[in-house]
This record gives C-alpha cells, structure tokens and sequence, in this order.
C-alpha cells in the first residue's frame, strides 16, 4: 500500500449553510440518490453475450477508447471494438449487425486494453450464436462448405494436396511412404499447398530444407486444414472435425516436431489442438530455420530493401518477432527497413478471423482494404522503384498483398516475397 | 401440411472421377459424397413451405450405408424427422429407388412429396415421375416455384419453358413435384449442430421390400473424348486480325471466296 492520507467519513450531516476552513461551500444539494440513468437500459443482450462462453469479458469494458485508434479496422472505416461494447448496452445483441464479421481478430485491441476486454473469444463466441441461426454471409457459409467437403477453404481436390511437390526439383517425401520416424513432419497448410504463389512458398521451402540436410516428411493427402480461421469466424464444430481428423492422422505417425508454415496453423496446434489430445512441438518454419542461419551456405547477395509484415498470429498473438527478422538479417544484401507499424503495433493485412474469406463482404463497410491500407505503408517505407520487398511469413499475405499491390497502382513498384522465397533466391548461384 | 423430401448423395466433384478396373463403374476409392445439389433445393423449399404453411417436414434416404450424416443435416437445417429407408450396398437405380420410397409413404404421412428433380449420377430425373406412378399421385416436373392454396388443399406450381414462357399448374394435394431450384439459396447447416445431432438426434429406420433394378444396365463407361480445340490467336492487332480473316476465307465465310 502507498502511504496515502486517509480519510475518515463518520457521518453525513445535512446543512443550510456550510463553512470549511473559511470558506463558504453552500448550495444546492447535489448528491445522486438515484441509480444513473446507464442502467436504464436492457440488459439482456449484454447478459446474453457475457453468458457465452468467451463472451465474460464484454462487460469489463469501460469506454476509456484505447483500442479504437489501435485498430486496423477503425482505420479505414467507423468499426471499433468500444462501440461493439456501447451496441450491446444498447441492447443489441450484435447477430444481425455487419461489425459482427469486421473483426479480424488481430489482437491489437486486446493488447492495449486495461481491462482485458479480450475479441479474440468474445467475436468467435457472437458469431458461433449468428452461424447456428443461419445468420452468416454466403461467401462465409461458402468458404465452410469447402473447408467440410475438401479440408482446404479452396475447395480444391484433397487428393491434390501435394501435386506442388512434383516441380519443387527435390523429393519431398511423404510419411505414410517412408515407415519410418522423421525429425520434422512438415504441415505445409492450406495456401501453401493450393494457391500458385503459396506452391511458389512450399517450393522453396522443400530445397532449402533439402539444402540443409534436414531429415523431414509431409502429410500430402493425408493434411487437412488447421481449421483454426473457421473457429475464429464462429465455426467450432468445423474447426473440431478438421482437427479430429488432423489428430488421427498426427497420431500414426513418429516425429520430433512439426514444422508449419502457417502461422494461423501454429496457433492452433500450440494453443488449441492440446485440448482436443494433441501434444507436441510446434514450431512456424522461421523459428525452426533462424537457428540454423548459420549452416546456409549463401551463393548470392540479394541487394534489396525489405520491409517485414509481423502476421498478428506469429506476432502480436503469439510474441514471435524475432525469428523472422534473424532470418532477413542474415541474407547477404538484404537492407530491412521497419514499417511505422511494426512488431506488436502490427497492421493487420485483413485476412485474420475469417477475413480471408469475407472480401465481398467487408467492402461494403471499409474505404479501402487493409491489406490496401498496409501496401501503402510498405512503399512509403521501401520506396517505389522496383527494388523495395513486403517480406512476408504468412501463407494468406501474398495473394492479398499482391492483389492490394495492384489495386493500389503500385504494381512493378513493390514485389511481394514469403522470406522463406528471399532465402532460396541467396541460397542459389546469381542468375544475372 | 406434412413435407416430404427424399434425398441422395452424389459422387463429389471436388475430386476428378476415376473409372474403375471393370470400367462399368467409378472408382470409388478417392470418392466423396455429397447431398445432390437439386435435393437441396428441395429441401429448402420444403422447409420455406412450411415457415409459410405450416406443419412438418419429413426426410427420407435410402440406406446406403453413409446416409447419417445427410439425416442429420437435414435436421440441423430446420427438418423435423429423418428415416432411412431399406438397406442397401450402393445406390439402387430410380426404378427400385421409387418403389421403395413408395412402399414406405404407404405409412408415412405425405401431403405434399418434394424430389430433386434430377442429378448428377444418372440425370434420368425418373425417380418423381415412377414415385408418383406407383403412388397414383400427380406430378410436375422442373418446378421452379411452390405455392399452397388458401384451402390446402391443392398447391399451383411453375414450370420453365425455353424462351421465358413459365406454365403455372394448379395441383391437387397429395402430389409429387420435381424441384428445380429453390426461391433462397438452401441455408447452411452448421457443423457444430450436425455433429451434435449425429449424437443425440433420433434417426429412424424403416423396411422396405427388395425391389429388382428395373432401369438402365451400365455397359461401359469412359471419359469424355475432347474433339477439336481452340486455337489462341497471338500478337498484335494487325496480326490477330490478318489470322482471324485468313480463318474466315479459309472457311468460306468471306464474300470474296478464298483469300488468293
């Protein structure tokens, strides 16, 4: 305890006229005697959601505003999490209301918060109640169906899951055809298997893990997707199937630790997969790789300045910013340059929490992307003539970056690169 | 009023088909399966007809084995009770498919029965017209639109013709109707409900007697041949141009005849 005066109140005396040390404070009573008029608002909706499970700290909130000018959201649009708070004192219980899927679940908010006032349970908890009542938007309920039928959000063949791998100019090999135990089974996630320039990621992945004498398998038809963007965006139950089936599969197989290059998959094995039975390892491929920046053998200087995007699941949600970076720094040439917003003040690129599939959506109430919004910070930072990089460690950022690049009329002004593509390109003789 | 949909799944076309060693059959070792794209339409409109109408919707499958789930997402979607009928190793053709949804509507409640009006795996779209043969019902194909009568009684149905002609038909209940399409895109049916309705939910089983196949034998089966291809024209303008005119003469499609 500090050593503060105190105060004694023994009673409340009531007068006409007061003088306290000289001075003559009389006037008109003036102490509240009745509840303030706050409470004459409902209060089942904010009973409702802090009734959910996950929804508790909704009702911690006490307007202080700190995390409107934190959030990405906020920045290119009316959204903020504070007036989620005053909608639900309100009344509203938030299902029919469009700032319900705004949220990306970046965690900046939450970060900044005094009260711990935490949309990274209280937004998957709203949105689970507004899916079970069919209140989704259709590209959503369209991203789950594919994620239910296909175990990828692309909707693309499971059966083709690793067709990549056959141009990556070095084997790949699959577990169930090996027979034997790995040191690290690869989860190569979603994008990183079916979008073109994930296959370019999960290419380079595989030769420099080949380059590094690193004894390691992968799933191939056998992975599914994490699931865990389906469990932010509200849908817990597809999130635990794909997680089941993820589990059974991990369960057949002996490795050390699993290696993802997904940080929304790290997420879920770290944090979430334990309380469905699986244990183990985990590592995203910048934190497997940084301690080995040592045995790559460079062939060629890559003089280029890069910028690096924190992803607010390897970031801000899960402290890693150093790993990334190591990497960077250790590529002969490369000048990193940090953004204005960086490390745990990350912008989010939108793609978080079920962003990645809710582009149509959340047009209508956003003036421009945020992965637009980032774009724009990077050429401000690298400059606009063709030798400044966004660096990135996340599969869903280069398609939106890229996509952003373009409708920014950057494009040939600033390249897009996944680190592990800035590493491979060192690690191979100049082509020039 | 009390709905009946039957349903089916499908081979999933996520999946590139592949035919099997006999060459009379899908290779079924990579094959998905999903619930036919017209039954849900079906369903959707049944469970519409009733937010309207008012009363139950029924839904009933043929026992393939893996059938489960599909009941239980047609519960999650809003239906009120689910059978699987017979028991079977692969789905029968619409032939035995219509006798044996017709042996248990004897004893299940139906005013109004609704069927995809066809589907992917045979495109026959038999299975209303023999239900409703072997049930002495009416029946309309390709409905695109449902609505029931002030008296209940009777239900008028629209049917699409080539050139945007739609006959409407005035039906008297019971009947079977082929949908079409559904007046909303059919509503999503949360994961989280249907694995907790795989759990508790009451799927009820009824028998029905073994009907011969009676349709089509499958002889062979083979992919598509592809016959021809396009031809990209490239570079510039007065190139592309020059091609596409050397194309047309060469065709006889130019009023001077072949180019000399």
């Amino acid at each position: 305890m500090r050593d503060l005066p105190v105060v004694k109140v023994d009673g409340v005396l009531e007068l006409e006229h007061a003088v306290v040390d000289g001075i003559d404070v009389s006037g008109s009573w003036n102490r509240m005697f009745t509840q303030r008029s706050i409470t004459d608002y409902p209060t089942e909706a904010m009973d409702w959601v802090t009734g959910l499970d996950g929804g508790e700290s909704m009702r911690d909130c006490y307007q202080c505003g700190k995390c409107v000018p934190v959030c990405p959201v906020d920045h290119v649009g009316d959204y903020g999490p504070r007036k989620l708070n005053v909608k639900v004192l309100r009344g509203s219980d938030l299902l029919d209301d469009p700032d319900l899927w705004l949220c990306t679940t970046c965690g900046n908010c939450y970060r900044v918060c005094p009260k711990e006032v935490n949309p990274l349970r209280i937004m998957p908890a709203i949105r689970e109640q507004a899916v079970l009542q069919g209140k989704i938007p259709d590209e959503l309920a369209d991203t789950f169906q594919k994620l239910q039928r296909t175990g990828n959000p692309l909707g693309e063949s499971a059966r083709k899951r690793a067709d990549w791998a056959t141009e990556a100019g070095v084997p790949v090999p699959l577990i169930s055809e090996l027979g034997r135990p790995v040191d690290v089974l690869w989860y190569v996630s979603d994008y990183t298997s079916y979008h073109p320039r994930g296959k370019d990621a999960a290419r380079a992945m595989a030769r420099v893990l080949t380059a590094l004498g690193v004894d390691f398998a992968i799933l191939g038809a056998e992975e599914r997707s994490d699931g865990d963007s389906a469990r932010l965006a509200g849908e817990s139950g597809l999130f635990e199937m794909l997680a089941e089936q993820n589990i059974r599969t991990l369960s057949k197989y002996e490795f050390s630790r699993l290696v993802v290059m997904d940080p929304h998959a790290y997420n879920a094995f770290k944090n979430h997969y334990p309380r469905l039975g699986w244990e183990g390892e985990v590592l995203h491929y910048t934190q497997f790789l940084a301690p080995l920046v040592d045995r790559m053998v460079w062939q060629s200087r890559v003089e280029l300045d890069v910028t690096y995007h924190d992803p607010c699941y390897l970031g801000r949600n899960n402290g890693e910013y150093d790993a990334p970076r190591t990497l960077l720094e250790a590529i002969p040439g490369i000048r990193l340059v940090e953004m204005p917003h960086t490390r745990a003040n990350g912008y989010c690129c939108g793609g978080g929490g079920g962003g990645m599939w809710l582009d149509g959506f959340v047009a209508d109430h956003v003036s421009e992307r945020l992965s637009e919004r980032r774009v724009r910070e990077a050429v401000a930072t690298v400059g606009t003539d063709g030798t400044g990089v966004l660096s990135v460690a996340c599969p869903y950022e280069p398609s939106r970056f890229e996509d952003a690049v373009k409708s920014t009329g950057n494009d040939g002004r600033l390249v897009v690169r996944d680190i592990i593509e800035l590493i491979e390109q060192a690690m191979q003789p100049s082509s020039s | 009023m009390e709905l009946v949909v039957l349903l089916k799944q499908v081979p999933d076309l996520a999946e590139e088909l592949e035919i099997d060693a006999s060459g009379k059959e899908l290779a079924r070792d990579w094959l998905s399966y999903v619930t036919s794209e017209w039954d849900e339409y079906a369903l959707e409109e049944a469970l519409q007809l009733r937010e309207l109408a008012g009363g139950t919707v029924t839904c009933l499958a043929l026992d393939t084995g893996s059938v489960d789930e599909l009941l239980a997402t047609c519960l999650a979607r809003g239906a009120d009770r689910v059978i699987k009928v017979g028991s079977y190793e692969r789905a029968p053709d619409s032939h035995a498919s219509a006798s044996a949804f017709a042996a248990v509507l004897r004893t299940v409640g139906h005013d109004l029965v609704l069927v995809g009006v066809q589907a992917i795996d045979d495109l026959d779209g038999q299975l209303g017209p023999l239900l409703a043969a072997e049930l002495g019902l009416p029946h309309v194909s390709v409905v695109t639109h449902i609505a029931v009568g002030s008296d209940g009684k009777t239900v008028t149905a629209n049917q699409e013709y080539a050139g945007g002609l739609v006959a409407e038909f005035e039906v008297d209940l019971p009947a079977v109707l082929g949908v079409q399409t559904s007046r909303e895109a059919p509503r999503y049916a949360p994961v989280s409900r249907v694995r907790q309705l795989m759990k508790t939910a009451t799927i009820e089983a009824l028998d029905a007697p073994a009907a011969p196949d009676g349709g089509l034998i499958v002889e062979s089966m083979s992919l598509p041949t592809a016959s021809g291809h396009a031809e990209m024209i490239g570079g510039d303008a007065a190139t592309v141009a020059d091609r596409i005119v050397a194309i047309l003469a060469e065709r006889g499609l130019t009023r001077t005849g072949a180019a000399s």
